[in-house]
């Protein structure tokens, strides 16, 4: 049957300029989404020999960080906590004697470009070190281009382990000094089962992979395991079956927008965190005003760092990065961790009174910082840092109260080579 | 039994909100034959009216009520807007309407990230709708029965307003035959326009109705978008019963499978069951001859 619309309203001599419209609207899209995200025509460095500029009196580094797309409003707090750092560092006299000066780079939420741009500032800038990446993904995209270029990435967001790069450090938390101490934490209290929720993807699988070994060794019954895809929001059928369940807790790993949906879900179905709490790793400061301190409030998350945490270093972290970003921006610990690592190159730097790739690793063991977290401490042997562990209370106010800690930094142990449970871990 | 009664709630619950996501693309795609992709982003403009509205008026009460309006009118706008600007000129070429208003849905979504930022926004509540009441031993929160409340009273409204409105008669017969309908002197412009107005205005109540329930962030109409064209397939293009139907039975076997399975299996397991369907009954559960992609 011929389409009548065709027939009675003849409009092909239209055509071209109907063409015009889709074009347009779609590039406009493209443009839009894809801001900033424009391909860098710099020259591949292949040669690892370093082009870093050690003559003048200022040295470069990089900050490589989404601030466009997606993840942009995780990261661009981020980037201001490392440029924090930098500022505090050059108005105290910079590293050896040289100002920092610091090439801005935006990875556009795209692992592609953050590669792209990786290597830009490594061959074209000949930045001394890059501080950046938040997403797995994106630091699995920048590791090859660290270390076939012999540079220095740091990375401060928390991840699921079970990796360590010469050229990379890890700032943010390996499993043992977030979830390991979290399920520790609930065993302490009396927990006995647990019911696990998490976004279908590789985090929340290789984390419940580790819970539940860590649950056979120690006693506890596992109730239940879901998954949800990743940006859903139906979570009623879930919420009926952890209700119906019984646990004595949930473990939490569930990504982005699927916890506002989560919680709306637990907190209407009548389930109390005074009966059974939700553990999460993934909610910091900003995603509570998100989900709404109300839906939330009397559950616990996993970190090693809150604003709330009470020392004379981060009272001043705090007030200086509201000073310099709004009274009204909370600290988050991945900001925490980032500010950390520009002070973790400096110290190195001035150990190894050298910019040098092979220096700095060199240096690295056991080189430490008095972090708003607490004191953290370079591991030479597979580049990470110990972390003062925390279960913290989400409070009405929105903020996180820490209700637990390690006492002291916790060793990290990105493998779980020393855990007997965990030898069936691959 | 209270799992059974639980999960029977939680079926007709995701029904009423299918519904509520597909009835505006029912008319714009099943009757009109127009693939809107920017229809998830009608429904993001929804939520965020309802954060805006929210900042107004102190009670989250009168600012739901007030927000379903402007939700309304909102998405119609913009409805309109994308119909006069840009589809008017691609009746005749579906695949372009598909790709222009992807565009479009992509320039709203960023729009909405500029303007608001890329985290969810916490909308409020009201009082009244918070927490559940119990139904034969399994919760039912409140505020689903809100949005069932809200799916049915949408439902009633629309097919009211085409089956005894004026308006609704000449969307039909525009329908039905476009030609024979424009030489009886109906202005198929101004139909066209009103009926676009209509299906977007019910994404942006859909928008509203899912602030209860789930995030308000700029890729919130992405994850409705699929099912509601789903519902709109299953139920039969132009059929109003159909959408119905298609809505609360998905929205039922997907509740059941999800429980006695996972949340990502039951999505494959209702997909199987979809292909599988369509390839018996390609037309969907009912069917009239329309000017459709068919």
């Amino acid at each position: 049957m011929p389409d009548s619309r065709a027939i009675h309203r003849p409009r092909m001599h239209r055509a071209a300029k109907a063409l015009v419209a889709p074009t347009a609207v779609v590039l406009a899209g493209l443009l839009l989404t894809a801001c900033g995200a424009k391909d860098d025509d710099s020259t591949s460095g292949s040669n690892a020999a370093s082009c870093v500029d050690t003559s003048k009196d200022s040295i470069k580094v990089g900050s490589l960080h989404s601030l466009s797309g997606t993840m942009a409003i995780s990261e661009v707090t981020v980037a201001n906590s490392t440029k924090l750092a930098i500022d505090q560092i050059n108005a105290a006299g910079g590293v050896l004697g040289k100002k920092i000066d610091l090439v801005l780079e935006d990875g556009a939420s795209d692992p592609k470009t953050f590669a792209e741009k990786a290597e830009k500032l490594i061959s074209s800038d000949c930045v001394a070190a890059v501080f950046g990446g938040w997403t797995s993904s994106s630091r699995k995209a920048m590791k090859p281009k660290f270390e076939s270029l012999n540079s220095l990435l740091y990375y401060p967001v928390q991840y699921e382990g079970l990796e360590d790069s010469k050229n990379i450090f890890y700032t943010g938390a390996t499993t043992n000094q977030q979830i390991i101490p979290a399920l520790d934490y609930l065993k302490q209290k009396g927990i006995t089962s647990l019911y696990l929720v998490g976004s279908d993807y590789v985090f929340p699988q290789t984390a419940n992979r580790e819970i539940k070994e860590y649950a056979k060794a120690n006693g506890i019954e596992i109730k239940g395991e879901d998954y949800t895809p990743l940006g859903s929001t139906d979570f009623s059928t879930i919420v009926n079956k952890v209700r119906t369940a019984k646990a004595g807790a949930v473990f939490n790993t569930l990504n982005g927008d699927s916890n506002v949906a989560f919680f709306r879900e637990y907190t209407n179905a009548g389930l109390k965190a005074a009966e059974m709490p939700v553990v999460s790793v993934s909610i910091a400061e900003e995603e509570v005003a998100g989900i709404g301190a109300q839906n939330i409030a009397g559950q616990l998350t996993a970190w090693n760092y809150y604003q709330t945490v009470d020392t004379p270093v981060n009272k001043k972290f705090v007030a200086d990065y509201k000073a310099a970003f709004g009274a009204d921006k909370p600290t988050s610990d991945p900001m925490e961790a980032a500010y950390a690592s520009v002070y973790l190159w400096k110290n190195t730097v001035e150990k190894a009174k050298s910019f040098a790739v092979a220096d700095i690793k060199a240096a690295a063991d056991g080189v430490s910082f008095e972090a708003p977290e607490g004191l953290v401490t370079l591991d030479g042997s597979n580049h990470h840092i110990t972390k003062t562990a925390r279960v913290g209370e989400i409070r009405p106010d929105g903020l996180i109260y820490t209700v637990w800690n390690s006492g002291k930094a916790v060793t990290p142990d990105p493998y779980l080579k020393s855990y007997d449970w965990a030898k069936g871990l691959k | 039994m209270d799992v059974l009664i639980g999960q029977l709630f939680t079926g007709l619950s995701l029904g009423s909100i299918l519904l509520l996501a597909a009835l505006g693309l029912s008319l714009t795609f099943g009757q009109m034959g127009v693939i809107n992709m920017a229809h998830g982003e009608f429904i993001m403009a929804g939520c965020y009216t309802t954060y805006v509205v929210q900042k107004v008026f102190s009670s989250a009460g009168v600012s739901l009520m007030v927000s379903l309006l402007i939700g309304f009118l909102v998405g119609g706008l913009l409805g309109a807007a994308l119909e006069m600007g840009l589809i008017r000129w691609m009746y005749d070429r579906p695949l372009d309407t598909l790709l222009v208003t992807f565009g479009v849905g992509l320039v709203l979504q960023q729009l909405a990230r500029d303007i608001f930022g890329a985290p969810a926004k916490n909308v409020l509540v009201p009082e009244w709708l918070g927490g559940g009441i119990t139904i034969m031993g399994a919760v039912v929160p409140k505020t689903r029965i809100f949005i069932l409340v809200l799916a049915v009273v949408a439902v009633t409204t629309l097919a009211t307003v085409l089956k005894a409105t004026p308006l609704g008669r000449r969307i039909r017969a525009v329908v039905q035959n476009r030609g024979l309908a424009e030489t009886s002197g109906v202005s198929s412009r101004v139909t066209d326009i009103s009926t676009f107005f209509i299906g977007s205005g019910l994404a942006g109540v859909a928008g509203v109705a899912l602030t209860l329930i789930g995030s308000t962030s700029p890729t919130i109409g992405q994850s409705y978008l699929i099912d509601a064209f789903l519902v709109v397939v299953i139920g039969g293009l132009g059929q109003i019963k159909g959408t119905v139907i298609a809505a609360f039975a998905l929205g039922l076997l997907n509740s059941y499978i999800e429980y006695s399975t996972t949340a990502s299996i039951a999505k494959v397991i209702v997909f199987v069951i979809i292909v599988i369907f369509l390839q018996v009954r390609p037309q969907g559960l009912f069917t009239v001859r329309t000017r459709s992609l068919a």
